[in-house]
C-alpha cells in the first residue's frame, strides 16, 4: 500500500475517466448509446460482485433488484407529470432495498449451491407476479413512458441528450464504483471478505456472520436498483424479461469473464460481453449466444480469474 | 350452515380429477428431479442444463418417431443418443473442473444450456412440434374422458426411478457409485475409476432427462424453451426435497404438483407457481435441510 502504488492506481483511474468523458464527443450515435448501456450493465455486475467477489456468494436473483428498480421508476415516472428524474430514482431504489430486504432475509440463511438456487427461485417470483399481473405491471407488455428532464428544482431543467445522459450515466457509475471501493475496504468489507474465505473461522471470531450477510445482499441490491433507474431512464420501457432469471445469469456471466473481486472487472466483463454479442449477431442472428455461451465456458475452464484477475491485488489496495 | 356452504364451494370431481393430474405430473417431475438429485447428491454439480437435456430428448424422440413411426423405439434411442452427449459434455467441460468450487460447475453447467437452448432454437425452429402418443385410449372420469397414457407415463416413471434405485442398491455398478459418493479418494484407492464413474452417473440423469421428456412430449408440444420451467420446478423439488436425497425428491415432487394442481383450480396455472415457491419459502425457513428427510440431530 505504497504511496507510489496509490499515485500509480489514481492515475489510470482519471485517464480511465476522462477517456469515457471525452467518448461521446467523438463516437457516432450507435455506439455513443452502446457504452451507456455498457455502463449501466457494468453497474449492475459491479453490484453483485460485492456478494461473488468479496463474500463469495453467487446471486442469481440480481435480475429482481434490477427488475424492481426499473419498475420502481416507472411506476414514479408514469405517476409524476412532469416526469420527475428522482422521484424515479427514490421509487427505484426503495422497490429494489425492499425487495433486497426480503430476499436478504431468507436467502442467507443458506451458503454455496443452495444460495445461488434460493435467489434464483426468488426472482422468478417476482417474475411471476409481474408477468401476471396485468392492470398494474402491464403484464407481458410491460410498461412504457416518457424521459425525464434533467433537472434540479428551482434551478434548471433541461431535457437529456445522448451526450448528457452518458455523461450522467458516467457520474452515477463513477460515484458507485468509488462508494463500492470504500465499501470493500472499511472494516465491513474486511469482515465480508473473511466470510468469503472462512466462514467458521469469522464466526468463531465473534462477528455476527448473517447480520453481515444480509447488510451485503441489501447493499448489493440496492446499487443494482441503481442500475435499473438508469436503464429505465435510458430506454423508457420496462419489460418483464428483465426480471427474468436469464438476466441474473447474464449478470454471473460478466462477472467471470471481467474477474471477481475487481469491481472494474465486472464492468470490462459487461463490455466484453455486450461487444461479443454485437459482433457475434451479425453472422449467427439471435443465435449469437452459441458462440458467446462457448466462449463463457471456455473461460470457466481456462481463465477461471477472468480478464483482470491478474490486476487483482494492485485494484483492491 | 356456513361449513354447508363450504364444502360445497368445494367442486369434488375437479379436485379428484386434479389429484391424478398431480400425481402423473408429479411423477414425471419425479424422474426429471431424480436425475438432477442423483447428479447433484453424487457429484456435487448443480446442473443447469438439466432442463435443455430434457428438451433435446424430447427433440430426437420427435426425431426418431418421425423417421420410424415408433413411439418405444423413440423412448429407448433418445434416452441413449442424450445420455451419450451427457456423456461428452462431462468429459469435456466437467471433469476439467474437478476439484474445484462446485460454484464453477453452476456457471459451466449455466453456459451449457444457454448454448444447447440456442442450438435447438436455430436446429428447429421455434415452432413446436408434436409428439404422437403410442396409444389414444380413454376412460371417463366424471365429466372428462381421461386418457391411459397419462397413467402409464406415471407408472413408467415410476418404473424407471425404481429400476435405478434398485441398481444403486444391487448393481456393482451401484454399489461403485455409491463408493464414490461416501469417499471419493477411499474409493479411487480400492480401484475404483472414479473419473469414469462420475461420467457414468452424468450420462444416466441425463437419459433419464431425456427419457421424461419423450414422454412428456405428447402432453405439451416440443418447443426450444420447455426446459426452463422444467428446471426451475425440479430445483425446487430438490431443495424442497433435501439435495441429494432420491426419496425426498420423489415425495416432494408429488407434493409439488398436487399443490399446483389444486392451486389451479382457483387460480390460474401461471399463478400456481407461487404456491410451490411459497413452500420452498417455508421449508427454507424451518427446515432448511428439506422437508422429506429425518431431522438432522
Amino acid at each position: 500500500m505504497t504511496a507510489r502504488h496509490l499515485v500509480g492506481y489514481w492515475m489510470v483511474f482519471s485517464a480511465v475517466l476522462a477517456l469515457l468523458i471525452a467518448a461521446p464527443l467523438a463516437l457516432p450515435e450507435f455506439w455513443r448509446q452502446f457504452l451507456t448501456e455498457i455502463l449501466i450493465w457494468g453497474l449492475l455486475a459491479m453490484s453483485s460482485d460485492l456478494l461473488i467477489g468479496y463474500t463469495g456468494m453467487v446471486s442469481f436473483g440480481h435480475s429482481a433488484f434490477f427488475g424492481l428498480g426499473i419498475y420502481g421508476a416507472a411506476a414514479a415516472l408514469l405517476w409524476t407529470s412532469p416526469p420527475n428524474l428522482w422521484m424515479a430514482f427514490l421509487f427505484g431504489l426503495v422497490a429494489a432495498a425492499a425487495v433486497a430486504a426480503f430476499v436478504a432475509y431468507f436467502s442467507t440463511r443458506l451458503r454455496d449451491i443452495y444460495f445461488a438456487i434460493t435467489t434464483l427461485i426468488f426472482s422468478q417470483i417476482f417474475y411471476v407476479i409481474i408477468f401476471t399481473w396485468t392492470e398494474v405491471t402491464g403484464g407481458e407488455n410491460g410498461l412504457t413512458f416518457r424521459r425525464p428532464a434533467l433537472a434540479v428544482p428551482g434551478l434548471f431543467s433541461v431535457p437529456f441528450t445522448s451526450e448528457t445522459l452518458h455523461w450522467f450515466v458516467l457520474a452515477v457509475v463513477t460515484l458507485s464504483y468509488l462508494v463500492l471501493r470504500r465499501i470493500t475496504q472499511s472494516p465491513f468489507g474486511m469482515v465480508l471478505q473473511s466470510i468469503r474465505e472462512n466462514e467458521a473461522r469469522t464466526r468463531a471470531i465473534g462477528y455476527p456472520v448473517e447480520r453481515y450477510k444480509i447488510v451485503a445482499v441489501m447493499l448489493s441490491g440496492l446499487f443494482a436498483g441503481l442500475a435499473g433507474v438508469l436503464y429505465a431512464i435510458q430506454n423508457r420501457f420496462a419489460a418483464p424479461d428483465f426480471v427474468f432469471f436469464l438476466v441474473s445469469g447474464e449478470v454471473v456471466i460478466f462477472n467471470v469473464m471481467g474477474g471477481i473481486g475487481t469491481l472494474v472487472g465486472p464492468i470490462v466483463g459487461a463490455a466484453f460481453f455486450l461487444l461479443l454479442r454485437e459482433g457475434f449477431s451479425r453472422f449467427f442472428t439471435e443465435y449469437y449466444l452459441i458462440p458467446v455461451g462457448l466462449i463463457f465456458i471456455a473461460m470457466v475452464i481456462f481463465m477461471p480469474q477472468g480478464l483482470l484477475g491478474f490486476m487483482r491485488r494492485s485494484l483492491n489496495r | 350452515m356456513a361449513i354447508d356452504q363450504l364444502l360445497q364451494a368445494i367442486p369434488l370431481d375437479q379436485l379428484l380429477i386434479q389429484t391424478v393430474n398431480g400425481i402423473v405430473a408429479g411423477m414425471i417431475l419425479a424422474l426429471v428431479a431424480s436425475g438432477l438429485t442423483l447428479i447433484f447428491g453424487i457429484m456435487d454439480v448443480v446442473n443447469f442444463a438439466h432442463g435443455e437435456l430434457f428438451m433435446l430428448g424430447a427433440y430426437v424422440g420427435v426425431i426418431v418417431l418421425t423417421a420410424t413411426g415408433n413411439f418405444w423405439l423413440a423412448l429407448v434411442i433418445a434416452t441413449l443418443v442424450i445420455a451419450l452427449l451427457g456423456a461428452g459434455i462431462h468429459v469435456v467441460a466437467l471433469r476439467p473442473l474437478l476439484g474445484r468450487d462446485p460454484l464453477t460447475t453452476i456457471l459451466a453447467t449455466f453456459g451449457i444450456s444457454l448454448v444447447l437452448q440456442n442450438y435447438a432454437l436455430w436446429q428447429f425452429g421455434p415452432v413446436a412440434r408434436k409428439i404422437q402418443e403410442p396409444f389414444s385410449g380413454y376412460f371417463t372420469l366424471f365429466y372428462l374422458d381421461y386418457p391411459w397414457y397419462r397413467l402409464v407415463i406415471a407408472l413408467l416413471s415410476a418404473a424407471i426411478i425404481g429400476a435405478l434405485w434398485l441398481f444403486l442398491k444391487f448393481g456393482t455398478y451401484g454399489i461403485w457409485i455409491r463408493a464414490t459418493t461416501q469417499d471419493r479418494v477411499m474409493a479411487q484407492a480400492m480401484g475404483i475409476p472414479v473419473p469414469q464413474v462420475l461420467t457414468a452417473v452424468f450420462a444416466i440423469g441425463a437419459g433419464m432427462a431425456a427419457a421424461s421428456g419423450v414422454l412428456f412430449g405428447p402432453l405439451v408440444g416440443v418447443n426450444h424453451a420447455m426446459g426452463v420451467d422444467w428446471v426451475l420446478k425440479a430445483f425446487i423439488v430438490v431443495v424442497v426435497g433435501g439435495m441429494g436425497n432420491l426419496g425426498g425428491s420423489i415425495a416432494a415432487s408429488i407434493f409439488i404438483s398436487l399443490l399446483e394442481s389444486y392451486a389451479s383450480i382457483w387460480v390460474s396455472p401461471a399463478q400456481a407457481v407461487i404456491f410451490s415457491f411459497v413452500v420452498l419459502i417455508l421449508t427454507l425457513l424451518f427446515r432448511p435441510t428439506g422437508l422429506f428427510v429425518p431431522t438432522p440431530k
